[in-house]
């Protein structure tokens, strides 16, 4: 494990120090001046407490997603489909919040629950399109988030609309037990029983992963399906449970996104959590441990160059641009570092 | 207009393949080139078709050196070679395949291609359907079409990988008759192979190698004993071997018919004693390890049944029967027992008894360290596995079996291991038959075959040739029966 | 009548570009999964230097040299530093997105070039087929050439039948010295130029002007229009026809089924599961060796070793 994490660790920091410098020369070139534009960044999403608040609000389902995505990677899956589990999950959320009627803490609970069911099943149905379907997972899952996207939009504009006009701005208002409970601190609501789902995704998946037999399994099947069809393990049974688990962590974003944050369904519920949260895997390597730090400096970076549009008049998209910039610094520079290590290992054991 | 292979020299890592190679061969001949396993061979000839790059050495033909640094270059110098599985593009037409990469005007004329294939084929004595795909021809068709692709392109040199597996008695014989034809148009081809009867049959020339090394070059005919011991090696005394311990009949397989690929097993008929060791004997590809996967369960069995102490396997998965006490190894150890990635802390995990959903870490860490002290593995519990060199894997794979076991399968358990590793592994192997283990394993290795096998089981080209106690034979005899023949 | 098939294939023009380069791409082995952002940032710079140039021309020369850039990138991680090309892919369509967003920003609203129309004189006047076909711009007439030549090239060039082996057997088309990699960078490359032509169509020609959902959906939908079409250059075209007489369809259903419009993209989706699926189960396998003229329709099959690296030894 050491000699692993030292080998991703120096090329890592260098693609990084690369890469804040390429986000330099872009802000210039958009005309702004660059350490006022990544002040106001930081200031943007950790300047107040409402802002913490907001910041928290967007980086657990971002959490919980990329929390998913390490389970379905573990297994060597590309779950591309995970923006349509968040979806999903966000639906069966919806529909608990609308047709449920019971007390707050029940209403919540059966909330996270069903947001939960509805994306591991949403997911299983991609992993039976692999594994029992030969249909690869990565363009199952395209096909199938965009299917979700399709049933969110028709239940706003359809059978859930809002009373006289549908509108694509969203559902009607979901009753108040439905809201996922804030705690009042320093003037601000902080979504404390969020970022608890959060952490704990993040932490069961750690330990899934680092303290079972089914994770070191999961790895094994993902690592090399054919030394774990020798060793005895079921590689189609495991790699539906992954997507089960990863699915069921998607869709309880999902419930977090709608009744935690948008208190209705909207179409573009699921905020792209499910593809940054790609993004936030890639750069974390792959691993649990961190990227709850890594999601954390996404959401502060996108959520934080809102204010770039406000003050300098500088597009906000400029965050993804500079976490899009690093990650793909950081997957070539480990790539290339790695390449050079392997052809000084070729030539070092040739003898003449 | 004589090729000439001048002192070739390559390398893999610390594994000298070819080490300084000289062999000329003259055209119009027919040359075979014998040798078993890892004698060089393949490596020599992917140097000679362009894949690789000799490290030292030259590459003459008609006089001229050639530059050969792919098989683009190779293709140039007239230089063709026919793998062992023909590389045809299975989806594509005949014609197709036959066009494919062929020089000529960027507008493709397939009707003129179809003229030039139907000529080409008809000079050889061929016939195909140009607009069926490749994957609906045999391998026998396969190599035909490539052959008649080869020469078209005018091939001056014919190099012929082990072209012999997998086709009937019919297309063998046209192949030979249209090697014969070429030879006499002034071709020079050259027949890789292990088959002593068909280089006996085919060849003018022989080149034997073994070890990288050539060990003898000869016209035919040569005795066949001569060319047996050049390709394995004078048999040094045979060390003493262990006491069989094989017991009661404890695995029986009655008349089981395997069909896969190449291999054509029908009506084999064994009991194994428990404690019995069977060594699988053959070169590469000739069946063996399609026979260690249906016992295995892999492979399905066709025909027959496997029974195992009284208990009826021919249907079982490989998880019941993994369930059952079978095991196996296959050779890849990284490919196919490891995971690479994981350590082997990570490993003894893995096949840790237990069914707790919760993993004892600090039992792994006991465990791993207690394999690591029994079975000598230079390595610690957080080593990767693709660190560890070929032997501590091997030990590694040995910790990771389970205690009870009624049947252990092994394919090649001592491959490129140093002798101090091999024994060892021999000796935890042999440990097990005390409890009733009974071990089947395939070697290249005939020494290790005669040593530690109670009965040999030899293969030839997709089947069973014979099952033989290896107190009553030797490595000649072996040789011979590996090359397909008996010794008379 | 006319006047909406005509409507279908010009609006479908850009697709059938993005397609088409995306076909080449994958024909020879290697997914650009990046399109979604291709498509964005190269209908983005195509627009602003179209702008600033004066000349929808200089316009479709710059989409062109960020489409191909863009695959570049693909082309040397995957292929020289080994790194997948779902994972290249990904992370450029999000960067190429966002970047797009960010330069374009000041454009939008802005008036800018446009590709002028251009009737073809005589051939316009032919009844029916006229208006449908010969009564465009050069974008569009452009795409009847990229579908044209894009599978002549296939199946009527030596070129395009090592471009076939490659994508099928890279090892096969390496032993009979084919330069495996060198053509696949080349052919990953002109696709991209081709999804970058595409994105300009949208931003100087179909849709005019720049907005962040110019393009929305459309580089996920050419991916499965690619599947959907069996990777073969006609019937990929004939797809991208097909959804946009979908989009024609939804928009005249309005008024019936509100809403219909935004749910109608989603359709490929589903057929190209579906084509996923029957391809995997052989059923178009066996259909082909049953009827061999029909096989070059009937073949849906992946090319052979696309998505994989190829390493000499």
């Amino acid at each position: 494990m050491t000699a692993r994490s030292t080998n991703r660790f120096v090329p890592t920091v260098v693609a990084l120090a690369y890469a804040l410098l390429v986000a330099m020369v872009l802000l210039a070139l958009a005309g702004a001046p660059p350490i006022e534009a990544l002040l106001r960044i930081v200031d943007g999403s950790l300047g107040s407490w409402d802002r913490v608040a907001a910041t928290l609000l967007a980086w657990s389902p971002l959490v919980l997603a990329s929390a998913g995505l390490v389970v379905t990677f573990a297994a060597g899956m590309w779950n591309i489909g995970v923006e349509g589990q968040i979806i999903m999950g966000a639906i069966a959320a919806s529909w608990v919040a609308r047709e449920v009627s019971a007390d707050a803490a029940i209403l919540v609970l059966a909330t996270i629950v069903a947001g939960a069911v509805g994306g591991a099943l949403w997911a299983l149905l991609a992993g039976v399109l692999r594994t029992h379907g030969g249909v690869n997972e990565i363009f199952g899952g395209l096909g199938l988030d965009f299917l979700a996207a399709g049933i969110a939009i028709y239940l706003v504009i359809g059978p859930w609309k809002r009373q006289g006009v549908a509108s694509t701005s969203g559902t009607e208002i979901f009753p108040d037990a439905s809201f996922m409970p804030t705690m009042e601190l320093f003037g601000a609501d902080i979504p404390i029983v969020a970022v608890t789902l959060a952490i704990l995704g993040t932490v069961g998946v750690y330990f899934l992963l680092r303290g079972t037999r089914f994770g070191l399994r999961l790895k094994a099947v993902g690592r090399s399906p054919r030394s774990a069809f020798i060793i005895g393990i079921p590689n189609n049974a495991y790699i539906l449970s992954a997507f089960l688990v990863g699915g069921a962590l998607a869709g309880v974003a999902g419930t977090v996104q709608v009744t935690g944050f948008h208190h209705k369904l909207v179409p573009a519920i699921s905020g792209g959590y499910g593809f940054l949260g790609i993004l936030v895997v890639l750069l974390a390597g792959f691993s649990a441990k961190w990227i709850g730090p890594i999601a954390l400096f996404f959401i502060v970076v996108s959520a934080g160059s809102t204010q770039l549009e406000l003050r300098l008049d500088l597009d906000s998209s400029f965050g993804g641009v500079l976490l899009g910039v690093i990650v793909l610094f950081v997957v070539f520079g480990t790539a290339f570092s790695q390449q050079r290590a392997k052809r000084r290992a070729d030539t070092a054991g040739a003898e003449p | 207009m004589a090729l000439e292979l001048r002192d070739i020299h390559k390398h893999f890592g610390p594994v000298r393949a070819n080490d300084g190679v000289t062999l000329t061969v003259e055209p119009g001949t027919l040359h075979g080139l014998l040798g078993e396993n890892g004698a060089g061979k393949s490596t020599l000839m992917k140097v000679l078709s362009g894949f690789i790059e000799a490290d030292a050495g030259e590459v003459v033909l008609d006089g001229d050196a050639l530059a050969l640094r792919s098989p683009a270059d190779a293709i140039a110098s007239g230089i063709g070679m026919l793998h062992q599985d023909p590389l045809v593009f299975l989806p594509f037409s005949v014609l197709d395949n036959f066009l494919l990469a062929s020089p000529g005007a960027a507008r493709l004329n397939r009707n003129e291609g179809r003229a030039e294939l139907e000529r080409m084929s008809a000079e050889l004595g061929f016939s195909f359907d140009p607009s069926r795909t490749a994957r609906s021809l045999t391998v026998g068709e396969r190599q035909q079409l490539e052959i008649t692709r080869l020469l078209w392109l005018g091939a001056k040199v014919l190099i012929l990988d082990e072209p012999t597996t997998g086709i009937s008695e019919i297309q063998r014989e046209q192949l030979f008759d249209t090697l014969r034809r070429l030879a006499r148009d002034g071709l020079i081809v050259i027949f890789v192979s292990h088959k002593l009867e068909e280089v006996e049959d085919l060849c003018e020339s022989v080149t034997v190698m073994r070890s990288g090394k050539v060990v003898g070059e000869a016209d035919m005919p040569v005795p066949a004993a001569q060319l047996v011991e050049m390709m394995f090696g004078r048999m040094i005394e045979e060390p003493d071997r262990p006491l069989s311990l094989a017991g009661p009949v404890a695995i029986t397989l009655d008349s089981i018919d395997v069909r896969q690929g190449t291999t054509d097993i029908s009506g084999l008929t064994l009991e194994v004693g428990a404690g019995e060791v069977i060594g699988l004997a053959g070169l590469e590809g000739s069946g063996q390890r399609t026979f260690l996967e249906a016992l295995a369960g892999i492979v399905s069995v066709d025909g027959g049944t496997i029974t195992m102490e009284g208990t009826d396997l021919t249907k079982r998965s490989y998880r019941d029967r993994l369930a059952a006490g079978v095991h196996y190894l296959p050779a890849g150890r990284l490919e196919e027992g490891l995971v690479e990635g994981l350590t082997i802390e990570e490993h003894v995990a893995l096949t840790m008894p237990g069914q707790d959903f919760f993993l004892d870490w600090d039992a792994a860490e006991r465990n791993s360290a207690a394999s690591i002290d029994t079975y000598s593995i230079r390595g610690r519990p957080d080593s990767p596995a693709e660190s560890l060199s070929g032997g501590n894997q091997q030990r590694l794979l040995l910790a990771m079996m389970p205690d009870e076991l009624r049947l252990l399968l092994m394919e090649h358990p001592t491959r490129g291991l140093d002798i101090e590793s091999a024994d060892y592994v021999w000796t935890r192997i042999l440990d097990r038959r005390p409890d009733g283990t009974a071990i089947v394993f395939a070697s290249a290795d005939i020494d290790e075959l005669l040593r530690y096998a109670d009965r040999i089981i030899v293969f030839f080209s997709g089947s069973v040739l014979r099952v033989l106690g290896a107190p009553e034979t030797d490595g000649e005899a072996l040789g011979y029966l590996i090359g397909g023949t008996e010794r008379t | 009548m006319e006047a909406t098939i005509s409507s279908i294939i010009a609006a479908a023009a850009p697709l059938v570009y993005a397609t088409m380069g995306e076909t080449i791409s994958e024909k020879s082995g290697v997914i650009n999964l990046s399109l979604e952002g291709s498509l964005r940032l190269s209908a983005m710079t195509g627009f602003v230097v179209a702008f600033w140039a004066d000349t929808a021309f200089a316009g479709f020369v710059a989409a062109a040299a960020v489409g191909a850039l863009i695959a570049a990138i693909i082309a040397y991680g995957n292929i020289k530093l080994k790194i997948n090309q779902i994972a290249i892919g990904f992370i450029l369509a999000l960067l190429a997105i966002d970047l797009a967003s960010f330069f374009g920003d000041s454009f939008v609203g802005v008036r800018g070039e446009q590709v002028p129309p251009l009737p073809i004189p005589l051939l316009e006047d032919i009844p029916f087929f006229g208006k449908v076909l010969f009564d465009h711009n050069l974008v569009v007439y452009g795409s009847f050439v990229a579908i044209a030549v894009t599978s002549w090239y296939f199946y009527r060039t030596r070129g395009g039948l090592n471009l076939q082996g490659i994508g099928e057997r890279p090892e096969g088309a390496f032993a009979r010295g084919v330069p495996v990699n060198l053509l696949r960078t080349v052919y990953t490359v002109l696709g991209g130029a081709m999804v970058g032509i595409a994105g300009a169509s949208y931003s100087l020609d179909v849709k005019l002007g720049w907005r962040e959902t110019l393009t929305l959906n459309l580089g996920w939908i050419a991916l499965a229009i690619v599947i959907f079409g069996g990777w073969h250059p006609v019937r990929v075209a004939l797809g991208c026809y097909l959804f946009g007489a979908l989009q024609i369809a939804a928009f005249h259903l309005q008024d019936v089924f509100p809403g219909i419009a935004q749910v109608l993209p989603i359709a490929p989706f589903p057929l190209m599961i579906l084509a996923l699926v029957l391809v995997s189960a052989g059923w178009f396998l066996a259909l082909g060796e049953r009827f061999p003229k029909l096989r070059g329709w009937l073949v849906l099959q992946p090319p052979g070793a696309i998505g994989t690296i190829f390493e000499r030894e």
